[in-house]
């Protein structure tokens, strides 16, 4: 057996938009250096899910929630948890690209900067690094001061993944990070989690059941709110164990 | 652009070929443990046949695996339809050369044919001629697979009929020798059995290089379809 250790955990988790119960006693482990896709129907809570994992649910009025996430063994609801901090650690890119309307240096360098570090010398650094570790820097390079948003699509994108790497997280939630790109760009995109993943810990939310199939080790499969199966990848496309699941990833949904 | 799915493309590769190594290994002690009756070879193959059997289900997994994740296209998806039948080929062929190695245990259990009768029977030749044919087959499937050489493997497809009427000539002369002398049954019989084991070697051989053809060509010509 691979040896792999829990990076989140959540347990017990509920979530309530109000009077709707959006995500209903969710445990389960995530695990670190692995990709992991979240996988269902629109409205059955993958996104709802993905959020809570660095608290951008807050910034919802209305929202309720019970039940534990851990990261490193820290809950990230204790009361003294510092939540700019948390979303440092855990980064967050979106499905549509969102640059900042600044250089593609800046765009990169912003988050460091705010962080304190002031040396250029040290943000040139952590720019190519992340630029590289984003496969954008080859594309880039020479015209670093170029507006970020004179990019194309799936350059935005990766752009927004060096801006999110930066920052030096350990855990990058993407959700739909794919699906307003063209097929090359998509694959570069997956291609990169695959790199990505001997660093990061990965979770992924996706409609497309394929996207979630070649890139992801785990999956878990919700429906209307709940957990209805959580195993490797592998096993989900191959084998599931619930019916619903079966249903699900064949289409013969509904 | 590299895509991690080539890598795991090429380690299927490499886990076929490395099972096509060990099939035309056994092909080979098997026909070398029947010309030199030599039994302890023929037991090897026969116990070798364990490591081929576990290949050819971990083959399967990985293709089920790909299949399953890769939603795999064009020559990718080629490539691993032939591994399909490549796997299960070679795991045949090791069949056969189990099946080869046992008559030569049954031939020599019985005393039946000593090595000075493999120069007085009237089909040693051609025998060995089969053997020999079929090995060359074997092998050069195998390369056309390695190197996706479709030219190599049309050269394979063309011998297959020499060893058809071989194994033709070897079964009529046999039974002639059975009519004449019945002290000579049972040997003939195995003898007969060692042959359209080679012979069906031969075609899968065969089959191995127009699955070589189907991926580097895009061409079907199993049964003559692309005439």
């Amino acid at each position: 057996m691979e040896q792999t250790t829990t990076k989140i955990s959540t347990s017990q988790l509920n979530l309530y938009y109000g009077e709707k119960h959006a995500i209903k006693d969710i445990s389960l482990t995530i695990q670190s250096n692995k990709v992991t896709a979240l996988i269902g129907p629109s409205g059955c809570g993958k996104s709802t899910f993905l959020r809570s994992l660095n608290r951008m649910n807050d910034l919802i009025d209305n929202v309720r929630i019970t039940g534990t996430v851990t990261i490193d063994d820290v809950n990230i609801y204790d009361m003294n948890i510092d939540v700019v901090e948390l979303r440092k650690k855990v980064g967050m890119i979106f499905q549509k690209s969102n640059p900042f309307p600044k250089s593609i240096y800046e765009n990169v360098a912003y988050g460091p900067r705010i962080n304190g570090i002031k040396e250029k010398i040290m943000l040139d650094e952590i720019v190519e690094k992340s630029l590289h570790q984003a496969a954008l820097w080859d594309e880039v390079k020479d015209e670093l001061h170029k507006s970020g948003l004179a990019l194309s699509g799936g350059q935005q994108q990766r752009l927004c993944i060096a801006r999110a790497l930066a920052v030096n997280p350990d855990v990058l939630l993407m959700d739909e990070p794919a699906s307003a790109l063209d097929p090359i760009s998509t694959t570069k995109i997956e291609e990169l989690m695959y790199d990505l993943k001997q660093h990061y810990t990965i979770v992924i939310v996706t409609h497309n059941m394929q996207q979630a199939a070649r890139v992801s080790d785990c999956t878990a499969f919700f429906y209307m709110g709940e957990l209805i199966e959580y195993d490797a990848t592998k096993t989900i496309f191959t084998m599931p164990k619930k019916k619903q699941t079966e249903d699900y990833i064949t289409g013969r949904f509904g | 652009m590299q895509r991690h799915f080539d890598t795991e493309l090429s380690k299927l590769k490499s886990t076929l070929i490395k099972m096509g190594s060990i099939v035309e290994q056994s092909i080979e002690k098997s026909i070398y443990a029947l010309l030199s009756q030599n039994t302890e070879l023929a037991s090897a193959v026969i116990n070798d046949d364990t490591k081929i059997n576990s290949l050819e289900i971990e083959i399967d997994n990985t293709i089920v695996d790909l299949l399953a994740l890769q939603q795999p296209v064009a020559s990718d998806l080629r490539f691993i339809l032939a591994a399909v039948k490549i796997n299960s080929d070679l795991e045949r062929i090791g069949d056969h050369a189990v099946n080869i190695a046992q008559s030569v245990l049954n031939l020599k259990k019985h005393e039946q044919i000593s090595s000075s009768m493999w120069e007085t029977l009237p089909v040693a030749n051609e025998v060995k001629r089969i053997t020999h044919i079929t090995k060359r087959m074997l092998t050069d499937a195998l390369n056309s697979f390695i190197h996706f050489d479709a030219n190599l493997g049309e050269s394979v497809l063309l011998v297959d009929d020499v060893v058809d009427m071989l194994n033709l000539q070897i079964i009529t002369e046999l039974i002639g020798l059975m009519k004449n002398n019945g002290a000579l049954i049972d040997q003939s019989l195995e003898l007969i059995r060692v042959s359209r084991n080679l012979e069906r070697v031969a075609d899968l051989a065969t089959n191995i290089a127009e699955d070589v053809i189907f991926i580097a060509k895009a061409k079907n010509i199993k049964h003559h379809s692309a005439e």
